[in-house]
């Protein structure tokens, strides 16, 4: 590298054409580093939209289905279908004979 | 190196120079004067035809947001549905396609052909509107020409009919038409957004430009409303409705302390799912638009009036005489002669002649008073759309009669909403909430209405309506020590009188008596199948409406554990066949 620049500072300095070259030679060589680097840039650029693409349709498709399991949920929990399986094929009732308890009365009863 | 070979040099003859050049130069001309002409004359068009080819505006769909009751559950949901269109030229040219869209649809291929038939010449014709993603990805996977979806949202009440009139609807596009769909429109709805992105030849998006806009989604609105009282309360309601024959009526649960209304049901009812459900006497909650006759719900208000400005005492008595008395050409009349009674004889008894007597003595200006402490005079307020306002005519308007009829609750209207507002004055020692159906409205300071002394002297009172010899035995609630007032009121007569045989049944209470927590009203209009007290009707609707909400919300019992009335056993509880269910979406 200090070799590198010290040739490329003599050929700056001194008029010689063959020492001369060497400043056209690292700046092309330069621009082709860039220019390279810029198709890497644009590469992952779109790659990385690619990704947020399909993550963004994920979330999209998450949410609409987020939405009909809440929907389905409130349909199955729904209280008169809950009332309904309940009576008919559990066979549940209200218990027809109940005491309410009140546990700080209940405690002062001897 | 070039000194080594010795070439043998030529002179070029001048022409073959000159035209040489010539060529070039007349060659570089036509080509840098294309260049400016594509560079500048042209650029305009060509970036925009560039940018028609790749660029792309995206909308972002901003959703519309959710209502939900009070401990979360949705009452109104939007979710993603798919309608299928076709161009019917291009689909009926492959008539194996039509067979087989025929048959995912459920349709015979002949009606689909013919249906496309008569529409053959348009471009956009919708084959099935509002299909669940899962059958319109079923329909797309025929691949048959011509045919393409578009994806629509679609407004679930999962709640139903139970909770219909007070969530309302939207419409097709997503605009809410009733109840607080509509009064909370702007703040449920969201705003679409919109995104520059530029695509490649194969529709992927590649890249995204700076201006985008993003979507702004609704802000969920939590309702005051618990939903399995309200389920309760419409049970309950549609089944008295239906044995009483009854036109229909209205259940209100509310919170003494904080005025949140807890459950708003009203009938007839309707299914805000079903479009065909939608009729404007099915969709008017009643509870709040309607407004009625208060009756002798509005006596313990004027006794309250009474004692807070003194002119009587709570141990005072009034001589009801033989059940009637005349005021001008009024015969107030009551159906039992009590003779000598106590205030609290003349509420638990409903004696209209006791009532009169107290606003006569009082006075009309005293009355009026009493009426507007208890915001009989105001608006609610409670941001449901179309709320009915109450019409308490100015006491120098008063008469004999009507402040003698006003003292016993005719002459003024109100709708159920006020009364039970005025009720949670005295369910909270006489400090008047503000009754509110969203969680986001501001809680403003309860106003003072009467003394607490008065609020707890009424309730003590009122105790004796709900218990043996009271008009609503009935709306006695085991465990619990029930305050409450019957009101039985004659509707008004298309020929200017009150009817004999139309009636408004209503019971308005507040359990515990000691320390309320809860109001229920519940109204039954005109029932047909004889009984029309509104201790007979509507008091056992209180009752069971109330008990559970007291379990649900697991209220302590008040009353005594030994002395408790024995406990009765629950009517039969079924909800009335023809209760829609929303259909679960598998």
């Amino acid at each position: 590298m200090k070799r590198l620049w010290q040739r490329f500072r003599l050929g700056l300095l001194e008029s010689r054409p063959t020492k001369g070259l060497m400043l056209p030679l690292v700046l092309s060589l330069m621009v082709i580093g860039s220019a390279l680097y810029a198709i890497r840039v644009k590469h992952d650029n779109r790659s990385l939209t690619t990704e947020i693409e399909r993550a963004r349709v994920e979330r999209e498709r998450m949410q609409m289905e987020w939405s009909q399991l809440q929907l389905e949920e409130a349909a199955l929990s729904h209280h008169a279908r809950i009332e309904n399986t309940a009576r008919t094929q559990l066979g549940m009732a209200e218990p027809r004979d109940y005491v309410i308890v009140n546990q700080s009365a209940a405690g002062r009863v001897p | 190196m070039s000194k080594d070979v010795n070439y043998k040099l030529k002179p070029v003859q001048r022409w073959r120079r000159l035209a040489v050049l010539g060529l070039l130069g007349v060659g570089s001309l036509l080509v840098s004067g294309r260049a400016f002409h594509l560079q500048v004359v042209e650029r305009e068009f060509l970036t925009k035809q560039g940018d028609k080819r790749q660029v792309r505006v995206v909308t972002l769909p901003g959703h519309r947001a959710a209502i939900r009751d009070r401990r979360g559950e949705p009452l109104a949901l939007s979710a993603p549905v798919d309608s299928i269109w076709c161009v019917p030229s291009a689909l009926l040219a492959s008539p194996e396609h039509v067979a087989a869209l025929a048959k995912v649809l459920k349709q015979t291929p002949r009606e689909l052909t013919q249906f496309l038939d008569e529409r053959a010449t348009r471009q956009f014709v919708y084959i099935e509107r509002g299909l669940p993603p899962d059958e319109a990805r079923r329909v797309l996977a025929l691949k048959a020409p011509g045919v393409f979806s578009t994806r629509e949202y679609r407004r679930y009440y999962p709640a139903g009919e139970v909770a219909g009139q007070v969530v309302g609807f939207t419409d097709v596009d997503g605009r809410g038409q009733e109840g607080m769909e509509m009064s909370h429109d702007e703040t449920l709805r969201g705003i679409a957004g919109s995104r520059r992105v530029i695509r490649d030849a194969r529709g992927r998006i590649v890249e995204d430009t700076d201006d985008a806009v993003p979507a702004q989604p609704g802000a969920d609105l939590a309702l005051s409303m618990d939903l399995r009282l309200q389920y309760l309360a419409y049970r309950e309601l549609k089944n008295s409705v239906l044995a009483h024959r009854a036109k229909g009526g209205l259940v209100v649960v509310a919170d003494a302390r904080t005025g949140e209304l807890l459950a708003v049901a009203s009938q007839p009812g309707f299914n805000p799912n079903n479009v065909e459900d939608r009729k404007p006497g099915r969709m008017r909650n009643r509870a709040i638009v309607d407004s009625f006759e208060p009756g002798s719900t509005v006596k313990p208000l004027l006794v309250a009036q009474a004692l807070e400005i003194g002119a009587l005492r709570p141990n005072s008595h009034i001589d009801t005489g033989a059940g009637w008395m005349q005021v001008a050409r009024l015969t107030v009349r009551d159906i039992h002669a009590l003779g000598d009674a106590d205030l609290a004889m003349i509420l638990a008894k409903s004696s209209n002649v006791g009532a009169a007597k107290i606003g006569l003595q009082i006075g009309a200006e005293n009355v009026w008073q009493g009426f507007q402490r208890f915001g009989l005079g105001d608006r609610v307020a409670s941001g449901f759309p179309g709320e009915s306002a109450p019409l308490l005519r100015p006491y120098m308007q008063w008469g004999q009669i009507a402040t003698a009829t006003a003292s016993y609750g005719y002459g003024l209207s109100v709708n159920a909403l006020h009364l039970v507002r005025a009720y949670a004055a005295l369910g909270n020692d006489g400090l008047m909430p503000h009754l509110r159906l969203t969680m986001d409205q501001p809680q403003q300071p309860p106003q003072r209405a009467v003394s607490a002394e008065t609020a707890r002297e009424l309730r003590r009172m009122l105790e004796l309506v709900a218990m043996r010899g009271g008009t609503a035995a009935r709306a006695a609630i085991p465990g619990y020590r029930v305050a409450g007032k019957t009101g039985t009121v004659r509707k008004v007569a298309a020929t200017g009188g009150y009817d004999t045989d139309r009636h408004q049944s209503v019971f308005i209470g507040m359990v515990p008596a000691e320390n309320p927590r809860l109001i229920g009203l519940v109204m039954i209009d005109e029932p047909g199948a004889g009984d029309y007290y509104g201790g007979v009707v509507a008091a056992p609707v209180f009752s069971t409406v109330l008990q559970g909400a007291l379990r649900l919300l697991q209220i302590a019992p008040d009353a005594c554990s030994r002395d408790c009335p024995p406990a009765v056993p629950p009517a039969q509880l079924a909800m009335p066949s023809g209760v829609d269910v929303a259909e679960p979406r598998t």
